[in-house]
């Protein structure tokens, strides 16, 4: 009886999950909305959504793929970041990389390749000339090794006091070759998944870079581009590939937990296999932080038909990007729409977005 | 990594969940309450109950820090936070606890100037940092925290800082259990007692569970083999007959407690005559205040705050969850009015929280044990 009571819950849980969020509760927008998780999710479907609605806005993938309409030319993948990070530097990059590499990434998950960027910067009064320049080259280091070109770029500045000192967004296109097909819709059950290196490197460095922890931790971002490990893997397994994702804010986790729902299968994930450096491991031990919710900057996901997951992990590890390339996880047709992790401990437990941003248990 | 995985490995874990299933004896159910979230979250989120029989049910108790403070404090908490003069900081799971208008979160939104930090030390700093303004600081926690909030005060007084004000909601673990073991709603089989507290108060205070209640306690730590040597050992006392305070934490928790840290705490802070906790209601002495001696650092000095006790929002079982009364999916509004990114209880946002884990982790646990079971 009791039981039956608890399932009548937890399945009206799930109903609630599936369903779109028509309204937004909340009265102001709070940090948890740029969070990546739950309430971003929310914004944009309750807010967003509504009132830009159209069938290529709606797929909410990194990148929005279409027809260049009515021109015959190749399909086309498009998408924009802003970056708001603090730092602007931090160990293994800057704000400048990561502009170049974020956008370049999200146009690297619909499998396409990235020829153009714009940049927009917002600059508070009295930001030091020397440190824009800083991050102008490191845009330029960081286009010339991703392959792609900045071609237009805007600059505002405002008072001082208004924009911590720099802004940056970037926008991007890319071409897709017209046999790629990557999209969540696309993962069927037996599929095996794929993380291309270390998890929660970015976020753990750019948190011990703000210097407010005491925590003496060497670490470095991930920041890279991952057009060329894209190019290696659709090269490796054309046809096994079925989905790329980026797991930037929110980590491996959030992804997961929306390819999940996406695709109405089950994920199992083996703690045992995810790979996480000593370094992360350890911070995220001491804050009370999950390394699976941290953010990536480098790193891709891949879904792989299982046929192929060998040759898939061997074409990444051959990359100097995917050398600590790991299969983690499993889908599954049941339970639909849930990621089950197994852990190193011999139970299980769900893997669901994030809520709220991550923050650190206090005993 | 070294001091960690060992705590975690399942091939130990599954040798001792054997010891564990040979211990149940058979049609009996074995009720057993895990007093602090520390324990809750391990359980969850290492899925500790898949490696136990059916016979045992984890119960989870009151020992949640942030889940304790009632409305009306947070209400008091905000109204500090909102003065233009404070820099107002808190641990993190702090600011999305919802009071009467909104979280400490969309006070910051508004535009108070909320801060989290990771220690009260870190707030003094920020008042070091800023003369020209107010830092408080919002303390909260059982024992565990309250030797840092002691240690903090007695250095501010020795810097001589006149812009630091501790908000103190420090509270103790004692008298909590001791309502629990009063109240007739539960009939409990013995306690996983708190490893943190105990690191500071020892086991000694314990003692009264086992001598005037007969149930065993046994102290345990917070990895995923501590909790569930716990529970052996709980169940190895249960066999034998006897009632007990063992200790299975012994890497840290010594019987007579840190010495030093208590009498830091004794040094600064003394018992309210009562206090409201969430759920629990008034308990008497069972929370601490700064001693006069500290007065210039008390913030309940020295601003004023509504101090009006709030009732918790009528769909909340927040209470019921915190006395293991209720499970957390047996609340009226568990998972659909409440959920981790809306919660309306305290249980809902900390990840100590027993509604927060059972969401975040435990969704799936009912359904397979019932899957499992033979129909």
């Amino acid at each position: 009886m009791a039981d039956r009571r608890e399932q009548e819950v937890l399945d009206a849980i799930e109903r609630r999950r599936r369903r779109p969020t028509r309204k937004l509760l909340d009265q102001q927008i709070t940090l948890a909305h740029g969070a990546g998780g739950k309430s971003t999710h929310a914004l944009i479907e309750a807010l967003f959504l509504p009132e830009l609605r159209n069938p290529v806005l709606e797929q909410l993938a990194d990148s929005a793929v279409f027809d260049a309409n009515g021109t015959g030319g190749p399909r086309l993948a498009f998408s924009t970041d802003s970056y708001v990070v603090r730092p602007l530097f931090f160990p293994g990059g800057d704000i400048g990389e990561l502009a170049v590499n974020g956008t370049v990434n999200d146009l690297a998950m619909s499998g396409g390749r990235p020829l153009f960027l714009s940049a927009g910067f917002i600059v508070e009064e009295g930001f030091p000339t020397e440190e824009l320049r800083r991050v102008a080259a490191s845009m330029a280091a960081a286009a010339r090794s991703a392959s792609v070109e900045v071609v237009a770029a805007d600059t505002k500045v405002v008072e001082r006091g208004k924009a911590d000192g720099l802004y940056v967004n970037t926008a991007g296109v890319a071409v897709l070759d017209s046999e790629v097909e990557l999209r969540a819709d696309r993962v069927r059950p037996g599929d095996r998944v794929l993380v291309s290196g270390t998890l929660g490197d970015h976020g753990m460095a750019v948190m011990i870079a703000r210097g407010e922890l005491e925590l003496e931790v060497e670490l470095d971002s991930d920041t890279a581009p991952l057009n060329a490990l894209v190019g290696a893997l659709i090269e490796a397994v054309p046809d096994g590939l079925r989905c790329l994702r980026d797991p930037t804010r929110g980590g491996l986790a959030t992804v997961l937990a929306e390819l999940a729902l996406a695709a109405e299968v089950g994920i199992a994930v083996d703690e045992r296999a995810l790979p996480v450096s000593p370094q992360v491991n350890g911070a995220c031990e001491i804050l009370g932080i999950d390394p699976l919710y941290v953010a990536n900057e480098g790193k891709l996901v891949a879904f792989v038909a299982p046929e192929k997951a060998d040759a898939a992990l061997d074409a990444a590890r051959s990359h100097p990007l995917g050398r600590d390339a790991a299969i983690v996880a499993e889908v599954r047709p049941e339970p639909p729409g849930l990621v089950l992790l197994e852990t190193a401990f011999g139970g299980s437990r769900v893997i669901d977005m994030l809520a709220g941003d991550p923050l650190p248990r206090i005993c | 990594m070294r001091f960690v995985d060992e705590y975690r490995s399942g091939e130990v874990a599954a040798r001792l969940a054997e010891r564990i299933a040979a211990l149940v004896e058979p049609g009996r159910h074995y009720k057993l309450m895990e007093v602090c979230g520390g324990h809750t979250h391990a359980i969850y989120k290492h899925g500790v109950e898949d490696l136990l029989p059916d016979e045992i049910e984890l119960v989870h108790g009151p020992g949640c820090p942030v889940c304790v403070i009632p409305m009306g404090r947070q209400d008091d908490a905000i109204a500090i936070a909102e003065r233009p003069e404070v820099i107002f900081t808190t641990f993190g799971d702090m600011m999305r606890v919802p009071a009467s208008k909104g979280s400490l979160l969309d006070a910051k939104a508004r535009g108070a100037d909320v801060r989290m930090v990771y220690s009260p030390l870190d707030a003094l700093k920020l008042a070091r940092q800023n003369p020209e303004r107010e830092v408080a600081f919002f303390a909260i926690g059982f024992e565990t925290t309250t030797p840092s909030t002691a240690l903090t005060l007695l250095r501010a007084r020795a810097e001589g800082a006149r812009n630091f004000f501790v908000f103190a909601n420090h509270v103790t673990i004692i008298p909590a259990i001791r309502a629990i073991l009063d109240s007739p709603d539960l009939r409990l089989d013995g306690f996983i007692g708190p490893g943190h507290v105990s690191t500071v108060i020892g086991t000694r205070p314990y003692r009264f569970i086992a001598r005037d209640f007969g149930k065993p306690v046994v102290v345990s730590g917070f990895e995923p083999l501590d909790v569930l040597q716990g529970v052996y050992m709980v169940l190895r006392q249960l066999r034998d007959g006897r009632s007990e305070v063992e200790n299975q934490y012994t890497r840290v928790v010594r019987e007579e407690g840190n010495l030093l840290a208590l009498r830091a705490i004794a040094d600064t802070m003394e018992l309210r005559t009562t206090f409201e906790w969430r759920g629990l209601g008034f308990i008497s002495q069972s929370a601490l205040k700064l001693r006069p001696e500290f007065a210039d650092f008390d913030a309940e000095l020295r601003y004023e705050v509504p101090g009006v006790r709030v009732a918790d929002p009528k769909a909340c079982q927040c209470g019921e969850v915190l006395k293991g009364v209720i499970k957390p999916w047996e609340c009226k509004v568990f998972g659909t009015a409440c959920t981790p990114d809306h919660p309306i209880g305290t249980c809902m946002v900390s990840s100590e929280g027993a509604c927060a884990a059972y969401y975040n982790y435990g969704r799936y646990a009912g359904r397979r044990r019932r899957e499992a079971a033979p129909a």
